[in-house]
């Protein structure tokens, strides 16, 4: 699969389709989306990376080991549930704050900490396995 | 969108009001603090070395939170958390009654010991693999099992306590781990689709699926054979995963290629967690349904304790050994789940038989009289039995996890886990010797060690409602286990060391000697509550004879999720 094309093509589309799975991401808490299938599509786009250019050059390019970023992801879902504890309500009762950014009304809530805990989980789980299936085609 | 008057209406129609105390975090705590714990080691992949200081302190406030929970349960009845403050039976309530203390704190316990075990057998490229990550993650898994409220999320935790062991016992990745881990996937993967289905009929009848809903609900429901469909499906699930007679094949078949001190958690907690589970499901939430199972859960536990006696009997492999121990331990507890309200033949014997085995304990004479007279009397034998099988399950856990500990530092010293090949280990560990003889006894039913006091709360209960087969089942499988033990005890640790040739040179966890203190360490963790619950067995009695009543008679646990659930 190393063409010209394909690895000149896969940064771009890597690039995007990471870009789109945020996207995906936040607007999941009201629309079609969310931390799960945000996380599958970022994996998509580190597996298409893998495939052009090889497993190193997505290793050295996400910088954590991917089973690390999973450690995040689960560390952060736990994190969101136990805001509550200060609150006084019952485990992963969903809490909300609204700072505004220059004029802009921002909505920050424990669920979308949560959805990123998911979305981090899901990238590091299956990059994990994509690139360790990927090692083994090229031995 | 609604206004904020409307979104308060709403919010006090859906949401639980009140605040919380932090005190009250302690229902969830145990499943938070061991997937933060896993969380933080999987991220600190790099540093191995810093898992085993992180792992043990992390195992201790797990227990310690296990002793708080087990105190505010006995001192406040059971507790409940509605998970996001939704109101039962729409939010997933995280419900704990003594039932559920007790389990969670016993496997609290058993992991403490396990992890200051680990933290010398387990090799550097085991620890990498993640073997301290997937421990949390397991022990999350079976927390969660055992203080949910919900029958879907029990499924949930049954999962997670999956992924954590599947990755458990793969670690070595050998082609012997990886042929037992594909069996055991298999079957469990078999059992939890049978267990799901049946969640789907469940809800499919009830519209429900919060347990203590359920247990409102189903004394009214009309039965038309629907329910005893469900409670054998549930039978039939829980029972292959408490690897139950005729269910029993995948465990002997799988248990013994993981390292020992994963064996030792499994054996201890795994099958155990499906016995709480039938306990659960059918005996607290189907009660009539029981009654009508009762004669079948007699004859499969009367199945399952000789399989497992005559298994240990014939096997010359120490662990293979063990398996069979883990399986006759099933069996014992099934024994308890097959006593019924109606009987009450068989008095005279019952007088008879605890003649017979009172006699043993005689060095603790108060304590039999202590034990045994608040359980015969007055209550029913459905309260005995269970609480027989609950004190059983919870020594099981313990007695279980120290043989299998104990097992693997023999087979370290002897180089050998097999029979013939171990020998002389009396003169060369004799502190070790004495402890595998202590465990040996406990798990024979012995006295004065943990496993006679069930024993005799369990066999005086089958005499008394009529089922003295099951009782006679009992001792029998009881006598063929001492045998069991004397032969272990006799060839690998008595005996001369046979001729080097025999021992087959095989790894058992890294090379170099961990300090004798370390490793003699989690075996006295053990051995403290097998002696303590051999010598005074009064205060477990007490606390499982609570947990059977809240069984037979769940208002508490109703009244905990439906009555003010702050």
């Amino acid at each position: 699969m190393r063409t010209v094309i394909f690895r000149f093509t896969a940064p771009y589309l890597t690039a995007l389709m990471v870009l789109f799975s945020i996207f995906v991401l936040l607007r999941g808490h009201n629309d079609p989306g969310g931390g799960f299938i945000g996380g599958l599509i970022a994996a998509s786009a580190f597996a298409i990376y893998g495939i052009a250019c090889g497993v190193v050059a997505v290793r050295r390019a996400l910088w954590f080991h991917p089973m690390a970023i999973s450690g995040a992801g689960l560390f952060f879902a736990v994190v969101a549930g136990l805001f509550s504890l200060f609150a006084g309500t019952g485990f992963m009762t969903g809490l909300w704050i609204f700072p505004v950014f220059f004029g802009n009304e921002v909505a920050l809530s424990t669920p979308l900490l949560f959805d990123i805990g998911v979305y981090l989980v899901v990238v590091g789980g299956i990059t994990s396995i994509a690139l360790a299936l990927e090692e083994r085609d090229t031995d | 969108m609604a206004g904020p008057s409307d979104l308060a209406a709403l919010k006090a129609e859906a949401m639980v009001e009140g605040a919380l105390a932090p005190i009250d975090y302690l229902v969830v705590a145990p499943v938070a603090v061991c997937l933060l714990f896993s969380a933080v080691l999987l991220m600190l992949r790099k540093r191995i070395d810093w898992h085993p200081w992180l792992a043990i302190p992390g195992f201790l406030a797990l227990f310690a939170i296990d002793v708080l929970l087990l105190l505010k349960v006995a001192l406040e009845g059971p507790q409940t958390m509605m998970m996001g403050n939704w109101k039962p039976p729409f939010g997933i309530a995280f419900t704990v009654d003594m039932l559920g203390a007790l389990f969670v704190t016993t496997a609290g316990f058993v992991g403490l010991a396990a992890t200051i075990y680990a933290t010398f057998s387990i090799s550097r490229t085991e620890r990498r693999y993640g073997f301290f990550p997937f421990l949390f993650l397991m022990m999350g898994g079976v927390s969660g099992a055992f203080l949910t409220g919900d029958v879907f999320n029990l499924y949930v935790w049954f999962e997670v306590l999956l992924i954590g062991s599947f990755g458990l016992l793969i670690l070595g990745s050998e082609h012997e781990q990886l042929d037992g881990a594909t069996k055991y996937c298999f079957l469990n993967l078999v059992a939890t689709t049978l267990f799901l289905i049946t969640i789907s009929y469940l809800y499919g009848l009830f519209g429900t699926l919060n347990m203590a809903d359920i247990s409102g609900k189903a004394g009214r429901f009309e039965d038309d054979g629907a329910l005893l469909t469900i409670s054998v499906l549930f039978l039939i699930a829980f029972a292959m995963k408490a690897a139950a007679f005729p269910l029993n094949f995948w465990l002997p078949a799988s248990y013994h290629t993981p390292r020992f001190v994963v064996s030792a958690l499994f054996a201890g907690l795994l099958t155990k967690v499906g016995v709480y589970a039938l306990i659960r499901m059918v005996l607290m939430l189907f009660p009539a349904q029981h009654a009508d199972l009762a004669t079948i859960i007699g004859w499969v536990a009367a199945l399952t304790m000789l399989v497992g006696a005559f298994g240990a009997l014939a096997q010359s492999d120490l662990r293979r050994l063990l398996n069979y121990f883990v399986i006759a331990g099933i069996g014992t507890i099934f024994a308890g789940l097959a006593l019924t309200e109606t009987g009450g033949a068989g008095e005279a014997l019952a007088t008879a038989a605890s003649a017979a085995t009172g006699t043993d304990g005689g060095m603790s004479a108060a304590a039999t009289t202590g034990s045994a007279a608040p359980l015969v009397t007055g209550t029913s034998n459905l309260v005995v039995g269970l609480s027989g099988a609950v004190f059983y399950a919870l020594h099981s856990i313990v007695v279980m996890t120290a043989l299998y500990l104990t097992a693997g530092t023999a087979a370290r010293i002897a180089g050998s886990s097999s029979l013939r090949g171990m020998g002389g280990l009396w003169r060369r560990a004799p502190g070790l010797a004495a402890l595998m003889l202590v465990f040996l006894f406990a798990v024979s039913g012995l006295p004065p060690f943990s496993g006679f006091w069930p024993k005799v709360i369990l066999v005086r209960g089958a005499f008394q409602s009529g089922l003295p087969w099951l009782g006679a089942v009992i001792l029998l499988t009881g006598f063929l286990m001492t045998v069991a033990s004397a032969r272990v005890f006799a060839l690998a640790f008595w005996r001369d060391a046979p001729e080097p040739a025999l021992a087959g040179a095989r790894d058992f966890g890294p090379t170099g000697q961990p300090s004798p203190l370390l490793s003699i360490l989690p075996l006295l963790i053990l051995a403290v509550f097998v002696v303590a619950a051999g010598v005074s067995p009064q205060w477990l009695v007490t606390l499982t004879e609570v947990a059977a009543r809240g069984v037979v008679d769940p208002a508490a646990y109703v009244g905990s999720v439906f009555g003010g659930a702050s």
